[in-house]
């Protein structure tokens, strides 16, 4: 009897879940430009709309560009702070750690203000690299968390190893420690890249005014007439997010960069 | 019937068989040791009698009632687990009182047994310590006492001992025993310490690929094992194949053995001798022959090897009795045919 | 290896680059936002440097106590739904195959990393008159005609609840999924049932773990800007849509900052009165 409950509890929390996206889907694939749901016909033009329609495609483009850009510098401010708290006892170097986590910690619009405040005081406001820079910022939580959880898996014995074999400190880096860190470099670009492609407020403060990425472009058209390629988009997010964190679970222990014991233990 | 019943219990994992049509009596008041490498199928038995696991086939009945499909919490047994599983957000006692408390029994009520039983276990006043402070035989105390609250029908113990020293690990299995049988409570062990269960068991059962090898008490265990792989898992021995002619003389290793017999109509046999029993003496003088390879004095006892045409038999005697030998030296070994268990090849 | 304290000054050299970035575009910004929450508004949006309680002192009015008081209100209902709703669920998946827990997982991730104003959206479709739910209950023959249901309250906190459930879920899976199997186990053969186990061993051992989980996401959910405003009507607007609104359409950067400050303080005082009061009750 409990195994039935405990079953249709997770099947409730699935629909809560997927109903949304599941409306959005149906209303993707209206014929016409409405918003009916069961769809009115069906088409994929909306889909097509994404790639043809000058703005679409360009809020696209600057959506992937800002992620890729952000996401690759967000690891390689994480990457040598994991490293050097991984590697040295230097118990006030934890503040960096802290200041790591909290801008994805506070409430998004604090670390957006903060910013906005900033690079207006320092005149580069609406640059488009002060948002690669903004969302780096913002997202160096992720990588620094999966990195952290990385070097802590390494066994410190694997180092001592290569020590004896005549291998310095840089060299150690680059033939042991980079290759058993790579997934969770890997795992962390790959959580920095989903959560940037998505974000809003930090981007639209800082550059809001001069570029559209693709959630900022989807809230001008919330707030200036419906269009089904917001749910088109909607959908693309959505598989694109499914996708990248599957390549994560396939490739990687995904319970583990959550937090669980290596499937080896149990 | 009292007492504990498995009955062709089977349990598959998808296409795993951890229990393979297992019968089993155990009468009431026995101590019962399952004992078996990792992966033979006995915590996966100790769990379907707990009721933590549902057997693929079979029945299981404790004192003449079917508890197949009665829930674990309706079966009123004692369970200790491997990990000890003490709640870690309560206190000793309240570990303790947890099984009463979920009974619904009166305050003052719980507050004497678990005195009692705190007692029993040689911890009384530590009703108030929170189970993080206590030390790993401590530990295993309260998990015994907190198994025992209800005075269950059933006591079934996974690898309880495995997480002490060998020396605090001796102790414990001794102060089980004696508990055991001051309560005379029907007790289910799972164990791979074949010492352990020598020590405690009235009946030690050998598991083996899910399936009972041999269910006995532990001395004819160890004198006359039911096959080779009892033989060779309880204590150690050599195992030498034999052969028979058609008259019925018996030869190992091409070498004459008088005095054994194969049974009748056996060709080939396995011969389990245990090491002490193997006696070394002169070459020649119708012993088998072999040569010394390897000599371990371990101070009170002495293990030689021998090598007998690729065959290693190893003797164990004591340093009085042992006969001057050095590697590399020619001895005769002696099989007398009373020491000598045939086995099924 | 040795972990050892740095030696030379050459040892410090990979934490160059990353303490230069967090201080240079974390802490600066952040002081410069608490400096500008200091500073006088001049007519077209402009700000210049003075040091004034004016936009601190704008709180003490009867509108922002509301919105502040709204604001707590909101973030608490949607911290203990989710946690309700969260617990069950995270300490059942954890008890099922890795396999199973990975597309579980993926799921959540997938919802979590979707964008606010992509939460809004699909929401807002699915409370709209014209491709809302109500349409499928029409179909089903339980509703007459099809109605929105939204702008509502309702609407707004269904829709933080679907934006902080996946993080709650991810926050409390490390501790459930390291909690002792066994320990529900040895629950039952105590003689408690599934769920008397779950009340009387899992939800006590985790009782630090829970709180620690409410406050996370109650700051989780104080960020939520959009969601009100899209679900919502003005009267459901959070402190953090009133900052965007004041930062950006309004353009009084100073009243947005000293709001921004403002809630930081809030946030991390209510934090602190509840790790305090979690102490206490575990001293008593």
């Amino acid at each position: 009897m409990t195994r039935a409950l405990s079953k249709i509890y997770f099947v409730l929390i699935g629909l809560f879940l997927a109903l949304p996206m599941i409306v959005v889907a149906g209303v993707s694939v209206n014929e016409k430009q409405t918003l009916a749901f069961p769809p009115k016909g069906f088409s994929l033009s909306w889909y097509g709309e994404i790639f043809l329609n000058p703005e679409w495609r360009s809020a696209l483009f600057a959506s992937l560009t800002l992620a890729l850009a952000s996401a690759a510098l967000a690891v390689a401010i994480a990457l040598p702070l994991a490293w050097f708290l991984w590697r040295r006892i230097a118990p006030w170097a934890n503040i960096f750690q802290i200041l790591g986590i909290a801008p994805f910690t506070l409430p998004p619009v604090i670390t957006a203000l903060g910013l906005l405040t900033f690079w207006a005081t320092t005149g580069f406001y609406g640059q488009p690299w002060t948002a690669v820079v903004s969302h780096a910022i913002f997202f160096v939580t992720l990588p620094l968390v999966t990195l952290s959880l990385g070097f802590t898996a390494i066994d410190r014995s694997l180092v001592e190893a290569a020590a004896t074999m005549g291998a310095d400190d840089r060299t150690i880096f680059r033939t042991v420690v980079l290759p058993l860190i790579l997934p969770y470099i890997v795992s962390g670009y790959a959580f920095a890249f989903v959560l940037s492609l998505n974000e809003y407020i930090v981007a639209y403060m800082t550059v809001g005014f001069t570029m559209e990425t693709l959630p900022i472009k989807i809230f001008n058209a919330l707030r200036y007439g419906y269009t089904p390629t917001m749910a088109s988009v909607t959908i693309l997010f959505v598989a694109t997010a499914a996708v990248i964190f599957s390549l994560v679970a396939r490739f990687g222990d995904l319970p583990k960069l959550l937090g669980a014991m290596s499937s080896d233990d149990t | 019937m009292s007492g504990l019943a498995l009955n062709n219990v089977t349990k598959e994992f998808g296409t795993f068989t951890a229990v393979n049509n297992v019968a089993l009596t155990v009468p009431h008041g026995t101590f019962v040791c399952m004992l078996g490498p990792s992966g033979c199928g006995k915590t996966t038995l100790l769990r379907m009698i707990a009721g933590l696991e549902l057997p693929s086939a079979g029945t299981i009945s404790l004192d003449g009632e079917d508890i197949t499909q009665v829930p674990t919490h309706k079966r009123n047994l004692g369970m200790v687990f491997q990990s000890l599983a003490l709640f870690p957000h309560l206190t000793v006692g309240e570990n303790i009182a947890y099984p009463l408390r979920i009974r619904g029994a009166a305050k003052e009520d719980q507050v004497k047994r678990v005195a009692d039983l705190l007692a029993m276990v040689h911890l009384g006043g530590y009703a108030d310590r929170p189970v993080a402070k206590l030390s790993g035989g401590q530990r295993q105390r309260v998990a015994i006492a907190r198994a025992l609250a209800i005075s269950p029908k059933l006591f079934l113990l996974d690898e309880p001992l495995s997480a002490l020293d060998a020396q605090l690990r001796e102790a414990m299995q001794v102060e089980l025993r004696q508990l055991q049988q001051k309560l005379g409570i029907t007790t289910i062990v799972v164990t791979h310490d074949q010492r352990e269960a020598m020590t405690m068991a009235d009946t030690v059962i050998v598991m083996k690929g899910g399936e009972i090898r041999q269910a006995a008490p532990p001395i004819e265990i160890y004198r006359r094992p039911a096959d080779s792989f009892v033989a060779d898992f309880i204590g150690s021995t050599n195992l030498i194949a034999a052969e028979a002619d058609s008259a019925g003389r018996v030869s190992v290793l091409g070498q004459a053995v008088p005095g054994i017999s194969l049974g009748s109509g056996m060709k080939t046999a396995t011969l389990s001798v245990r090491p002490e029993d193997v006696h070394l003496t002169a070459p020649g003088d119708g012993a088998l022959s072999g040569t010394v390879t390897f000599v371990r004095d371990l101070g009170g006892t002495i293990e030689t090897f021998v090598d007998m045409s690729g065959q290693r038999i190893v003797a164990v005697s004591t340093p009085r009795a042992r006969p001057q030998v050095t590697v590399g030296q020619p001895v005769g070994v002696v099989l007398q045919p009373d020491v000598c268990v045939v086995l099924a090849k | 290896m040795r972990r050892e304290a740095p030696q030379r000054f050459g040892d410090y050299a990979p934490l160059f680059f990353p303490a230069t970035m967090l201080i240079v575009f974390f802490v600066i910004p952040f002081a410069t936002m608490i400096a500008v929450s200091f500073f006088q508004r001049q007519q077209g949006g402009f700000y210049v440097p003075a040091f004034e309680f004016s936009n601190y002192q704008r709180f003490l009015s009867l509108f922002f106590a509301n919105v502040l008081g709204f604001s707590l209100m909101l973030a608490v209902a949607v911290a203990i739904c989710c946690v309700l709703l969260a617990v069950p669920f995270t300490y059942l998946l954890t008890r099922m195959a890795r396999k199973v827990q990975i597309v579980w997982l993926v799921a959540l991730l997938s919802v979590l990393s979707l964008s606010e104003v992509i939460i809004g959206f699909a929401w807002s479709t699915l409370f709209s008159r014209t491709a809302g739910i109500t349409n499928l209950l029409v179909m089903a023959g339980i509703m007459s005609e099809a109605k929105a249901l939204l702008p509502s309250f309702g609407a707004v906190l269904t829709g933080m609840v679907y934006q902080a459930f996946p993080y709650t879920v991810l926050v409390l899976y490390p501790a459930l999924v390291r909690l002792d199997p066994t320990l529900t186990e040895a629950a039952r053969t105590l003689g408690a049932s599934p769920i008397k186990a779950f009340f009387t061993v899992v939800v006590p051992a985790l009782r630090n773990t829970i709180t620690a989980t409410l406050i996370m996401v109650f700051i989780f959910a104080l960020g939520s800007y959009l969601l009100p405003q899209l679900l919502g009507r003005p009267q459901h607007w959070t402190l953090s849509v009133l900052i965007t609104d004041q930062a950006i359409y309004q353009s009084n950067m100073p009243f947005a900052a000293a709001m921004a400050v403002f809630l930081v303080l809030v946030t991390l005082g209510l934090v602190g009165l509840t790790i305090l009061a979690g102490r206490k009750g575990e001293a008593a």
